[in-house]
This record gives C-alpha cells, sequence and structure tokens, in this order.
C-alpha cells in the first residue's frame, strides 16, 4: 500500500433545519475515497454538531491519491424514509502530496448542494502518509508541483526550463442523460462535478508523468479548461510548461556568480560540428564576466533568481547535425543563410544554438508571460491560428438519446476515424510553431489556447509571441554556460534587447518599417511591437499604459453543419483584420507603440460572432514614436463634407493630445525628429484600407499588415468609415485616479500598497431588435464593455488611486441574441506620493529586481538616448521617418488564412480517448517522502502554526486575499500550497424567489468565493495568487423559473507574510513543529 | 437591448454605507437611485443613471443576502460567504440595529405581538418612516426580547454579546426590552412630550435598581422584572404620609433646609404635602401590575405636573428632592431608610430626567 488517507470529520455549524417539526437537524457524516465509505455517528437534533470521529483511514494507491477527490456527504437521518442529503465537500488531497506544499488539510469547509448552495459548514482534518516506493514504473506523478502563476514562482529559481506539456481526456457528458430520465438533474449535476474532478486529477496527474519523463519537477504556467461539448462529450485539456525549479533560501546565492567554471563540463557533450564556432565565444568571453548589464549587479537583491544555473551534463546527446538541418526554416525565409552577413556570425550563432535547443521539442511552446531576467532574448511578435471544426453530430440534437445508443456511436466513430481532438490541437501548434519560425523565432512564449463551442461547430484558437529564448535555462541545449553568457552580452541592454528584431532585415516576412532602437541605438526595431506577454520587468517605458480594446461583432445566418462551419471559417480573417486595424487604431490615438498581453478571443453564436481583443498599450521607449491620425475625405470638393472631415480630425488630434498628457508619453526624441506632431507629414501618409465583404477567393491573400501603406490615414468614404472613426473616439479614457491594464502591473506606478480588491462581474445583454446590422451591433457591444468599465470606475472609487490590473474580459453567446461578458480583475491601490517609491520597492514584494529595474534603466535610457542624438543625427533620416507599416506581427498571417481554409475541410469527429480510470490498481509505487523533504526548508507544521495564530484574531474566519496577479504587493509569499482546480455546478428551480437570474448567479459567484477561500484556509494559506475564472457558462430558462451555471475557478494557493515581518521563519516553523506533533497523535 | 443580467461580486464584499442607510430606511432600488442622484453621485467618477442603478441594484442584492445573518450577528463573523473585514462587520450590525426614535416611541411598552406588527402601517404613516423599516425594527425589538428572555444574567451585557452591539445600543435594547416585558403606559397624551431616550434613561434606573437583578445577579429574568420583595417593602414607607407627625416633622426639615434658596420656596412649602403624599403613595402601590404600568403617568400626574404649573426650574426640582430625601433620614422614627434611598435614587433621577423646563 503505497499510501494512507485519513480523515477525521469533526463538527459541524449552521446546518439547515431539515426536520421542520421539531426545528432541528440530525446529521452525519459519509466520507468516501474511491469505492471505500465511512460513516459517522448520528449526532442528534442540533444543528451544531460535534461528530469528533475517529481518524477514517484508507489505503489507497498514490495514483488514485492523485486522481480522486475526498468526498464528503453531510446527511440528515430519517428513521422512516431515506436519509436526505443536506450538501457535500469535495477535498482535492493533490496538495498533501507534494511535501513543500501543505501537510494537512484542516478547516472548516462550506457544504454545497448544488440546488440549496451553501448549507452550513463542516470541520473536516485530512492527512496522507505516503510510503517510500522507488519503482520506476510508477503511474503516479507525486510530489510535481503545479502552479498556475505564469512566471517563475516567487522563492523559487528555475535551474531548468523543459518547455510544453499538454495533455488531454475525454468522458461523456453525465448531463447529457439526465434527459433520460433515470437520473434528477441534481443527481446528474453532482455526478458532473465528482467527474470533472477525477478528470481534473487524472490530466494533472498525466500532465505530471510527462513532466517526471522530462526530467523535471514542476509545472508553471498550468492552464486548465473545459470544452463542454454537449452529446459528443466532455474535454479537460491543460497545457503548462515543464521546468526544474529549485527553492530559494538566502544561501543560495553564495553560487550565484561562480558559474563559468562549469561550462567545459557540459562542452563535452557538444558535438564537433560546433566546435568550429568555438572560438568566437573564446574571444569574447572575458566580457561576460564583467557586469554588462545592470541586473546582474544587484548583489542587494537577495531574492533576484540567479541568471545562471550550474547545469549537470545533460545526459541526452544533442545531434546537432539533425538540428543544422533544421536552421533553415522550412518557410523559405532563409533567414538562416544570409543572416550571417548582416547581423555577424553571433546573431546567426546565436539562434543556431538555442534552435538547437529547441528543435528537438515538439513544440518550443511556454506558457510562461515573464521570465527570469535574460531569458527572453528577442520578440518577433504575436502568432496566433484558429480552426473551426465540427464536433460530431450523433443526429438529431432532440431528447432521446440513451446513453447505450452514444456508446455505440462512440465506439463506432473511434474505429473508423482516426483523427482526435489530440490531433487537432497538434495541427494548431504545427500552424503557430510555423508561424514563428517565419518570424524568425524558434520558440513561443504567453501561449495559450481556448476554444468557442456553439451547438457542433467549436474554434480552436492559440495564440503566443514568436520569440528568442537564452538557452542557458533549456536543458538540451547542452550548452556551455560561458558561451551562453557571452552572446547575450551582445548589443543589447535588456531595456530594449527584447524589441530588438529576431528576423533578418533584408529578408523580413512581412513588409515592416524598421528603425535603428531609440534606446542602444544599435540594433533595429520594428515601429510597433505586438506581444501576449508581459511587459518584461527590464523594458524602458516611457509613461504609463492603458488597456486597449478591440471590439467586433458579425452578424452570421444561421446554418447547420459544414455549411455553418464554412461561413464561420469565412468570416474570421475578417474579424481577425478589422480587430486588427481596431488595436492598432486606438494604440496610435493613445500615442503609443507596444501591445502586451494582447488576448484576442472569438466567440461564436448561433447567429454571430463576437470578437474582443483586450491587451495593454505601452511606449516603449526603444520604439519610434507613432504617428498620428489623418483622415481622408473620398471626395474633395463637398465644403460640407470638408469641414465635417476636419471636425473630425480635430477631435482626434485633441485625443492623441489628452492622451499623451494623461499616460504622461514626452518620449525624449520627440523635439529631436519632429514626429511629435500628431499629424503625419504628408509623406508619411499612406491609407488604410477598410475590408469591404470580399469574396472567399481573396480571403488567402488578405494582407493584413496593409503592405506598404501606411496606417494612419483612415479614409471616409461611406457612412460605415464614419461611423467606426466615432467609435474610435468613443472609448472613454478612464476617470482621474484610476489606470487599468490586463497585464500584472502598470509601468510607472511602483508604490502599491497592501490593499488589494478582486472581483469579478458579469453582465448578460438581450438583443431586443432581430434584425440589427453589424454596425448597431458593434455599438451595442462597444458600450456594453465601457458601462462594464464605467461601472467598476464607480464601485471601486473608494481605492483611488487605484490601477485596474489583469482586466480579463471573457465573451460568450449563450443563446440566440444574448451576450455576455465576464470580467475578473484587480483593484489595486498605490500611493499617490510618487517619492516614496523607492523605498516601497526596496521592501517591495519579492520582485525587488523588477521593480528597481524600471528605475534605474529609464535613468539610464534617458541619459544615453539624451547624449547620441548628435551620433544618430547622422542616420539618414527616411530610415527613421519613412512612412511606417502598421504590422510587425501579424506577417504570418496570410499564411494563417490559407491554413484556415484547409482546416475547415477538414471534418472533425469526437474519439473517446484515456477515459477516467474507476478501477483501482495495486501497484506498489509511491513517493520518496524523505528525499523530498531536506530540499524544502520549510516542510511541515508552518500552515498550522499559522492556523492557531489567526485564532487570536478578532475574527474566527482567515481574510484570504485572492489576486488574479501572481503577488501580493507589500507581502512577501512564503510558501506555494499547491493549485486550486474547482468546478461548481448551482441550478436552481425557483429563479424567482431568489431573485432572478442575477440574484441566482451574484449567489453562486459569492459561493464560490466562499469556496475557495475556505480550501485555502483549510490548507493554511492565507491568499490566492494567479486566479482566474476560466469558464462561466449560465443557462436559464425563465418561463420555466429554472437557471443553471457552471463555474471553474483556479489559482494558487500561498501563504504570503507581510514584507515589514522580518523573520517569521524560525518562530514559525518551532511552534508548527509542535502543531505537527500535537496533530499526530 | 435590456440588461438581462448584472452582477459585480467582489472579494472583500464591497458595501456602500449611504446604499445600506437607503436600503436600512427601506427605499425602493429606483427610489434609493433618486436620492443618489440628488446627492451628487452623478459627478464621482463619470458616473450615469445607468451605473447607479446598476451599483444600486448590486448592493442590494448583497444586503437582502446578508440579512439572514445579520439577524443572528454571531453568525457574521464565522460565516464563509461573505468576507467583510471586522470593523465593517461591526458597522453592518450597528446600522441594522440602530432604530428611529420617533418609531420606537410609538411602539415602546407595547407588546411585541401581531397585533402591534399589524398596525405597522399606522405608525408608519403618521412617523414618517417606511413600512419596511418599521418591519425591520419591530422585528429586531421582537428577536431581542425573544432570545433575552431566556438568558440569565443581566440583560444590557446579555444583548451586547448576542448581538454584538455597542455598548449605547444594547442599553436602548434593554430599555425596549424592559419596557415591552412590563408593558409601561407610554402613549398618554400627557407622556407625548417625553422622548424615547427619556424613557430609556428612567429603564436604565429601574434596570440597574428597582429589578432582582440588582441584588442577586444570578436569577433568570433578573433585569427584567421588578424585585417584588421590594415593591412588597414599599407599601411600608406608607408611614411618611399617614403618620401626621412624621409628615410635618419632614415637612419642617425640608422647609428649613430650603428656605432661602430658591425663589419657588413659596410654593414648595405649600404643595410639601401634596407633593409627598403623590411620590409615596405611587411607591405603596406598585404591587400591583396594573400601578406599576401607570408608573410614569403617575409621576407625571402626581409631581411634575404640578411642579411645572408653579413654574419650578429643573434646579428647584433638584434641590426639593434631594432635601426631600435626606430629610427622611433625620426622622428618629422612619425606619426604612434603605428602601426608602433605593425608591428615592430611582425617582430622583427619573424625574430629572423626564422635567423638562
Amino acid at each position: 500500500m503505497p499510501g494512507k488517507l485519513k480523515a477525521k470529520i469533526v463538527a459541524g455549524r449552521h446546518l439547515p433545519v431539515m426536520d421542520r417539526a421539531s426545528d432541528l437537524t440530525d446529521a452525519f457524516v459519509e466520507v468516501k475515497f474511491g469505492n471505500t465509505t465511512f460513516k459517522t455517528d448520528v449526532f442528534p437534533k442540533s444543528l451544531n454538531p460535534q461528530w469528533n470521529s475517529e481518524w477514517f483511514k484508507f489505503e489507497v494507491d498514490d495514483e488514485d491519491l492523485q486522481d480522486e477527490p475526498l468526498q464528503i456527504t453531510v446527511l440528515d437521518h430519517d428513521t422512516y424514509s431515506a436519509n436526505d442529503a443536506i450538501g457535500k465537500v469535495y477535498i482535492d488531497i493533490d496538495p498533501l502530496l507534494c511535501t513543500e506544499a501543505a501537510s494537512i488539510i484542516s478547516g472548516w469547509f462550506p457544504i454545497y448542494d448544488t440546488i440549496h448552495g451553501i448549507r452550513g459548514e463542516i470541520n473536516v482534518l485530512v492527512k496522507v502518509e505516503l510510503f517510500n516506493d522507488l519503482n520506476r514504473f510508477r503511474q503516479s506523478s507525486c510530489g510535481v508541483k503545479f502552479f498556475c502563476t505564469t512566471s517563475i514562482p516567487r522563492g523559487y529559481r528555475a535551474a531548468m526550463v523543459h518547455g510544453f506539456v499538454e495533455e488531454l481526456v475525454v468522458n461523456e457528458d453525465p448531463e447529457y442523460q439526465w434527459i433520460d430520465r433515470i437520473r434528477t438533474p441534481r443527481a446528474s449535476n453532482e455526478a458532473r462535478q465528482r467527474l470533472i474532478s477525477l478528470m481534473s486529477g487524472e490530466l494533472q496527474r498525466k500532465i505530471g508523468l510527462k513532466v517526471l519523463e522530462m526530467g523535471g519537477n514542476a509545472v508553471v504556467g498550468y492552464l486548465q479548461c473545459f470544452d463542454l461539448e454537449g452529446e459528443s462529450g466532455l474535454v479537460v485539456r491543460a497545457i503548462g510548461t515543464a521546468c526544474t525549479l529549485e527553492k530559494q533560501s538566502s544561501g543560495s546565492l553564495v553560487n550565484t556568480h561562480t558559474h563559468p567554471n562549469t561550462a567545459p563540463a557540459s562542452n563535452a557533450c557538444n558535438s564537433p560540428s560546433k566546435d568550429g564556432k568555438e572560438p568566437v565565444f573564446g574571444e569574447d568571453l572575458p566580457s561576460s564576466s564583467g557586469p554588462p548589464t545592470p541586473f546582474r549587479n544587484l548583489p542587494t537583491s537577495s531574492s533576484s533568481p540567479p541568471p545562471f544555473s550550474p547545469f549537470k551534463p545533460c545526459s541526452r546527446q544533442s545531434s546537432s547535425s539533425d538540428t543544422d538541418l533544421s536552421l533553415t526554416p522550412k518557410t523559405g525565409m532563409g533567414s538562416g543563410g544570409s543572416a550571417g552577413k548582416e547581423a555577424g556570425p553571433l546573431k546567426t550563432l546565436l539562434r543556431q544554438q538555442t534552435q538547437t535547443a529547441l528543435e528537438q521539442r515538439e513544440f518550443p511552446f511556454f506558457t510562461l508571460t515573464s521570465f527570469p531576467p535574460g531569458f527572453l532574448v528577442h520578440v518577433g511578435g504575436v502568432v496566433s491560428a484558429r480552426s473551426v471544426k465540427l464536433l460530431d453530430r450523433i443526429h438529431n440534437p432532440a431528447l432521446g438519446n440513451t446513453r447505450s445508443y452514444k456508446l455505440l456511436d462512440w465506439n463506432s466513430v473511434t474505429a473508423d476515424e482516426p483523427e482526435t481532438r489530440d490531433a487537432w490541437w497538434e495541427e494548431i501548434r504545427q500552424e503557430i510553431k510555423s508561424h514563428a519560425k517565419a518570424l524568425g523565432c524558434h520558440a513561443v512564449v504567453g501561449y495559450s489556447e481556448n476554444t468557442s463551442i456553439c451547438e457542433e461547430v467549436c474554434i480552436l484558437s492559440a495564440s503566443g509571441t514568436a520569440a528568442i529564448l537564452n538557452p542557458r535555462y533549456m536543458r538540451e541545449g547542452c550548452l556551455d554556460i560561458g558561451s551562453t553568457d557571452q552572446r547575450f552580452d551582445d548589443p543589447s541592454p535588456p531595456s530594449c534587447g527584447f524589441c530588438h528584431i529576431p528576423y533578418d532585415e533584408l529578408n523580413m516576412p512581412f513588409p515592416a518599417q524598421l528603425t535603428y532602437c531609440y534606446n542602444c541605438r544599435r540594433q533595429k526595431v520594428p515601429d510597433v511591437l505586438f506581444t501576449t506577454i508581459d511587459l518584461p520587468a527590464e523594458a524602458a517605458v516611457t509613461g504609463k499604459g492603458c488597456l486597449i480594446q478591440a471590439r467586433l461583432c458579425r452578424l452570421k445566418k444561421k446554418a447547420q453543419g459544414e455549411v455553418n462551419a464554412t461561413a464561420i471559417s469565412n468570416l474570421l480573417p475578417f474579424m481577425e483584420y478589422e480587430l486588427h486595424t481596431q488595436l492598432m487604431n486606438k494604440l496610435k490615438l493613445r500615442s503609443m507603440n507596444a501591445l502586451f498581453g494582447l488576448h484576442i478571443q472569438i466567440s461564436v453564436g448561433e447567429n454571430m460572432l463576437l470578437g474582443l481583443a483586450s491587451a495593454t498599450g505601452v511606449y516603449l521607449t526603444a520604439l519610434p514614436a507613432p504617428g498620428g491620425i489623418q483622415i481622408a475625405g473620398k471626395t474633395s470638393g463637398d465644403l460640407n463634407n470638408e469641414q465635417h472631415i476636419q471636425a473630425i480630425q480635430k477631435r482626434i488630434n485633441d485625443t492623441i493630445a489628452k492622451n499623451k498628457e494623461l499616460y504622461q508619453i514626452n518620449p525624449p526624441e520627440l523635439t529631436e525628429e519632429g514626429v511629435g506632431s500628431p499629424i503625419p507629414e504628408p509623406r508619411h501618409r499612406s491609407r488604410l484600407f477598410r475590408s469591404h465583404s470580399e469574396s472567399s477567393d481573396e480571403v488567402s491573400e488578405l494582407d493584413l499588415s496593409h503592405g506598404k501603406k501606411d496606417a494612419f490615414v483612415l479614409e471616409i468614404d461611406d457612412t460605415d468609415a464614419v461611423e467606426d472613426i466615432h467609435s474610435l473616439l468613443i472609448d472613454a479614457s478612464p476617470p482621474t485616479g484610476f489606470y487599468t491594464c490586463n497585464t500584472e502591473t502598470m509601468p510607472g506606478i511602483y508604490n502599491w500598497t497592501t490593499a488589494v480588491q478582486m472581483f469579478t462581474s458579469v453582465r448578460v445583454l438581450r438583443l431586443s431588435n432581430a434584425n440589427l446590422s453589424n454596425q448597431s451591433l458593434n455599438k451595442i457591444f462597444t458600450d456594453l464593455c465601457e458601462n462594464l468599465l464605467k461601472s467598476f470606475y464607480f464601485k471601486l472609487r473608494s481605492n483611488i488611486p487605484c490601477c485596474l490590473c489583469h482586466l480579463n474580459f471573457t465573451v460568450a453567446v449563450p443563446e440566440e441574441e444574448l451576450i455576455q461578458v465576464s470580467v475578473t480583475a484587480v483593484a489595486m491601490t498605490f500611493d499617490k506620493d510618487q517619492t516614496q517609491e523607492r523605498f516601497i520597492t526596496k521592501g517591495g514584494i519579492e520582485t525587488e529586481e523588477q521593480l528597481q529595474f524600471p528605475l534605474e534603466l529609464c535613468a539610464d535610457s534617458s541619459s544615453t538616448n539624451a547624449q547620441p542624438s548628435s551620433k544618430f543625427s547622422g542616420v539618414p533620416e527616411n530610415t527613421i521617418v519613412s512612412p511606417r507599416a502598421a504590422s510587425v506581427d501579424y506577417g504570418s498571417f496570410a499564411d494563417r488564412c490559407s491554413t484556415w481554409l484547409e482546416l475547415l475541410r477538414l471534418k472533425a469527429h469526437t474519439i473517446r480517448r484515456g477515459s477516467v480510470k474507476t478501477s483501482r490498481r495495486t501497484q506498489s509505487l509511491a513517493h520518496s517522502v524523505s528525499s523530498l523533504e531536506h530540499c524544502s526548508p520549510l516542510t511541515e507544521g508552518r500552515p498550522r502554526s499559522l492556523r492557531s495564530s489567526r485564532s487570536f484574531g478578532g475574527s474566527s474566519v482567515t481574510m484570504v486575499k485572492m489576486t488574479p496577479l501572481s503577488f501580493l504587493p507589500g507581502t512577501r509569499i512564503i510558501k506555494y500550497l499547491g493549485i486550486i482546480n474547482m468546478f461548481f455546478i448551482r441550478e436552481t428551480t425557483s429563479l424567482r424567489e431568489e431573485g432572478g437570474v442575477s440574484g441566482f448567479l451574484h449567489s453562486f459567484i459569492a459561493e464560490v468565493f466562499a469556496m475557495v477561500r475556505a480550501h485555502v484556509a483549510a490548507l493554511g494559506g492565507n491568499a490566492v495568487v494567479s486566479y482566474s475564472m476560466k469558464d462561466c457558462v449560465l443557462m436559464e430558462n425563465p418561463n420555466k423559473n429554472q437557471a443553471q451555471c457552471l463555474i471553474n475557478v483556479s489559482g494558487d494557493a500561498v501563504i504570503c507574510v507581510r514584507e515589514t515581518d522580518q523573520e517569521p521563519m524560525t518562530s514559525m516553523t518551532n511552534i508548527g513543529q509542535t502543531c505537527a506533533a500535537d496533530g499526530a497523535t | 437591448m435590456a440588461v438581462e443580467l448584472d452582477v459585480f461580486v467582489g472579494n472583500t464584499t464591497i458595501m456602500d454605507e449611504e446604499v445600506y442607510q437607503l436600503w436600512l430606511d427601506g427605499y425602493t432600488v429606483n427610489d434609493a437611485v433618486k436620492v443618489r442622484m440628488a446627492g451628487g453621485m452623478l459627478d464621482e467618477c463619470e458616473a450615469n443613471q445607468d451605473v447607479l442603478l446598476s451599483d444600486t441594484m448590486d448592493q442590494y442584492r448583497t444586503f437582502q443576502m446578508c440579512e439572514r445573518l445579520l439577524q443572528s450577528p454571531a453568525k457574521l463573523a464565522n460565516q464563509l460567504l461573505f468576507q467583510i473585514p471586522p470593523h465593517r462587520q461591526t458597522m453592518l450590525i450597528e446600522r441594522y440595529y440602530a432604530f428611529d426614535d420617533v418609531f420606537v416611541r410609538e411602539v415602546l411598552g407595547k407588546k411585541l405581538s401581531k397585533g402591534t406588527k399589524k398596525d405597522l402601517d399606522d405608525i408608519g404613516a403618521k412617523t414618517g418612516v417606511t413600512l419596511k423599516s418599521c418591519r425591520r425594527q419591530f422585528d429586531n425589538f421582537k428577536r431581542v426580547f425573544k432570545v433575552v428572555e431566556e438568558l440569565k444574567g443581566p440583560l444590557v451585557e446579555n444583548i451586547r454579546q448576542h448581538f454584538l452591539l455597542s455598548d449605547k445600543l444594547a442599553r436602548d435594547y434593554a430599555a425596549i426590552v424592559f419596557f415591552a416585558n412590563n408593558r409601561f403606559e407610554t402613549g398618554k397624551k400627557k407622556l407625548q412630550y417625553l422622548t424615547f431616550q427619556d424613557f430609556a434613561f428612567c429603564a436604565g434606573q429601574l434596570i440597574n435598581n428597582w429589578t432582582v437583578g440588582a441584588v442577586d445577579n444570578t436569577v433568570e429574568d433578573m433585569d427584567v422584572d421588578l424585585d417584588k420583595e421590594f415593591l412588597q417593602e414599599l407599601k411600608e414607607l406608607k408611614i411618611l404620609i399617614t403618620d401626621k407627625d412624621l409628615l410635618d416633622q419632614h415637612k419642617s426639615l425640608v422647609c428649613t433646609a430650603l428656605r432661602g434658596k430658591t425663589k419657588a420656596f413659596a410654593e414648595m412649602e405649600a404643595n410639601f404635602k401634596n407633593l409627598s403624599r403623590g411620590l409615596v403613595n405611587i411607591a405603596t402601590k406598585l404591587t400591583n401590575t396594573k400601578d406599576v404600568r401607570d408608573f410614569f403617568i403617575d409621576l407625571v400626574e402626581k409631581f411634575i405636573e404640578p411642579c411645572r404649573s408653579d413654574r419650578w426650574t429643573s434646579a428647584d426640582i433638584k434641590l426639593y428632592l434631594t432635601h426631600y430625601t435626606n430629610s427622611a433620614h433625620i426622622l428618629d422614627s422612619f425606619k426604612h431608610q434603605a428602601v426608602w434611598d433605593r425608591y428615592m435614587g430611582v425617582i430622583k433621577s427619573c424625574i430629572y430626567k423626564m422635567y423638562h423646563d
């Protein structure tokens, strides 16, 4: 027996009255794990029962421990009739399987019922004892840590980043069986909750296995999603980035800079083909030992992750003869060959070597959005791919499908059709990979995947940012540290290096306007940069940033099956184009030149498609200043029209000027080049083409980059265009005291206070008029989003001055004529007094280095800018000020469009893969507890001590902070307790009585928050970071007075302490140990 | 275009005190929006009417969901559904249990029964308090009454602990419970000039000095019921007015002490016997429940009104009552000093409070 799970039921409180006669309840509890069930005694006639049960012991495989949740059911004993269930608690025991996470689960959990919501609370204790077993063929992956956080978790150091891991499991959806009336909706919803809990456990275990296989010990940026495909089943899929993390202790800093000598060892496995290049490294080696970049100069920052990890010599030989071949991108861009003469051997070499490291991977993707300093070398731009698939339709969607029938069908499908959902994603990932290659990049960072399903049509989307990474974190790279080191000293200071183009400027993958970097003046940069990642901490930014959204509605005819899929596929390129145009124009309107955290969501409904692109616009100091926007009339001579155009032009210019002031954008280059004027010089002008309804064969030639025409002129040739311009101007800037962004933090604000307010808001709009045009629909959609923002400003006015960070909008079309927008974000208050920022950031968060950098670098960069202005005056002016093309990153768009067309021809089928395991195996597998124990300086006991200390507080409930960000300002995360991944369903048959859908959803969301907080508190934590609500699916039938809602949330449970608390460790461990000792008896 | 659904949920529950007050005052959502607009809310954060409406709706929903918890405040502290910082919890409870003095004045001393509840709409109309607010306040009284009825120990302390109220509010509730329990008559026309705070003060005096709890703090209902033995002993005070010698002696002692100290001396001297008879008669009759109910009206009729018609000042009252009480100690044949002090201590302070110039 590899593991023993122990559970104890202590007490209940606030139970509902189950016996009307006595106004009391005779409660008892069933504790179930796998197929074993224990019961407590009945505690008669009490709403606050004290069971104080024995320890129920389950002897189980660690595999089951990973897959199954502990199920606790509270019931009301009834002598004569069946016992009534009061509600349930599912406890994910995964955090207990990892010695570095929680050691005990103990606390009050809300008792949850799908119909009644929370009905009282139950106090439970859960422990796990794992036995040592060294079986290498194990099926479990206990001990692999999971993090939702999309950066290296604080307090850890990435020794290695192994790369992309993905997995998916499919099962029937129990929801679709209640139609056969064997089960009540409640039973089926409970079955569904249980199933999904099982499936996520299984999925996590499988991913963990892959990580172990790769030699990692953690998954960072773990993103799990559900696809409710209706009749064709339920898919749970996840992606993440496998890493080897090392706990950071204060001592670990010592060997930070001792790295380069380990180089020779790993050199040994370099294949001969590389040897010829070695001298190059040797030459530059000395420079690396110096302090070329500011971040290496920060010995004071005890928490800064040491940039170099002493790699063990890699066991896997990198066969460079193979990889050399793959250096030349298959797209025929020829960047490999020609790069040499342009960028010098170093650059080529860099690309070659990193490519070597990454090419061996199937998908060089990273779900991370922010990186240790130096990890990200260059950023190419956004790559994305979408594909429209038909989910298998069994036949008539009407009621009456029996289960057996479906099973039959499934089997036959599996037999006939090899295509699987895996294959669908594989296709998309391949496409992303090739796009990245076309951009001269070997990796994709900030990678994410999502789906939108309407009936049988499913849009699969993936997007990320093409990038070149520093290979020193890659295991397969097998590169010696000395050489990796020096190559990144090449002329890119960290404040602008990532902006420098990764592709070869003579063979650009798409038309773009390049200039010399405004920061270092040595490398070329594009005029605009779009990315899906967070703003790198070391980036030099001018002024503040803001949330920029492009919103779009497109009507489509109702259709079925393939016709429908084709129609959607045809619409997609136009939507992307328009969203891109909107983003570009709005960016110009704010006088900014880069987008971070770009997330484009396209959601499909029966009769419309919704597109929402959100990103945070900033002015990167390294990039050229954007030009203004010029309005051009189609027909000259019409005086009225001319005046109108002039009026609009004036408004636009005013807006730009206002925005510059608002976001404090005063780049030093302004005077130097004269590009500050909102109206570009006539020669800068070119025209932006509006896409009218082209026929589909044009689609493949659609050029999102606008070709050589420049993006700054809007031509008013029809009423639509006027509307568009109006909608451009309609976006209200946030009121004074507010900033907005969808990234982790806002550049230019460093002095956060500890006040955070996380919130979720959902709004659904019913379109009353069926005959809406695209334009009016757009207006409605835009207003919906804008009004939501306005509401937030008003609600959070007491937090001023504050920044709404991580504003994450999700759109859906739950039914015909309904538009649903859900937002989760956090309002973070900051100190107005900017002079304090130094002090605050010094003591600030784990990210001292992050926070200090911008300050130092800003100062740095401005001085470098000032000085070399004369030096660069010699640069031919037309290089800098010549007409700019709009797109940098959409280069692969044409490519993508054609792929869409291909993809839509592929008809998809559902398959059953990796169905949920219910049988119990008795392999003896386990994890060495002891071996892991000593790598964690803080082992068990901590949570207990925290808990014991909080009971002294005034309130008996721990305050649990939640935030979508990876940190809490003013605090230090001292321990990650494990991942929170919860799925709930709530239903009602008395919608009106519960206050309508709003009342229903309001209480449900509040309940979900409460359950997350309770689980975190029971793990001993006091905060959730990287919190997100991934799904909120609401179905209603007001006529029947019914509604149902599914919510999926995730995040990382942590213990954090205030920055000011000096040494909580020692005292807490002591208390913790005594507590643990107590608990063990 | 209709907003089908609109919710905003914060991890820390966001509650606006102003909206909370409007909700407590029984405003409908629409009326609350109007009030907020009139209050200049539109200028804040570029809000418009829709924003206000949406915000008000959200808050009202939150309050409704919270109401169940507010009715047993102890639960609010250890419930998990809403994360509310402790100081906000205190505010929520304090405001929820706050009441309008005009309203409570109407129900003070009445039985907290269904019958009274039916009259709430009349009371609402009379006092200008919305029916919804009346109901909340009435239900609060009733809830507190029901809970403390079954508890041992000091009334104020019980209320404070069970409902987590401030000391002031707990005292007010104690007064309300005390009045409701003893059914003191407060509604007569002659008593209309008295405010709730006047009565609350008197209730505090009675609770502290005349109840069972004043001598023994272990009995049930100790602070709610008057000390029967004490009421019985009060009958002994009758001697002060029945014994003619004693009465005269008492009068001369008081008059000697008062002479030259007040303009109203003549009236005092003239009225002494009347007033003394009045006060002692109130004392001797308190064994009858009916007369207990009329305690306040008797005080007004037998003492306050005569004094007022003679234009005594508050200072006169104080002076008179002090000497009246103290002089009794000098009377040789008067043996009931302890009872006299216990009685007059309360009477004195009640009359001070009830005597408005």
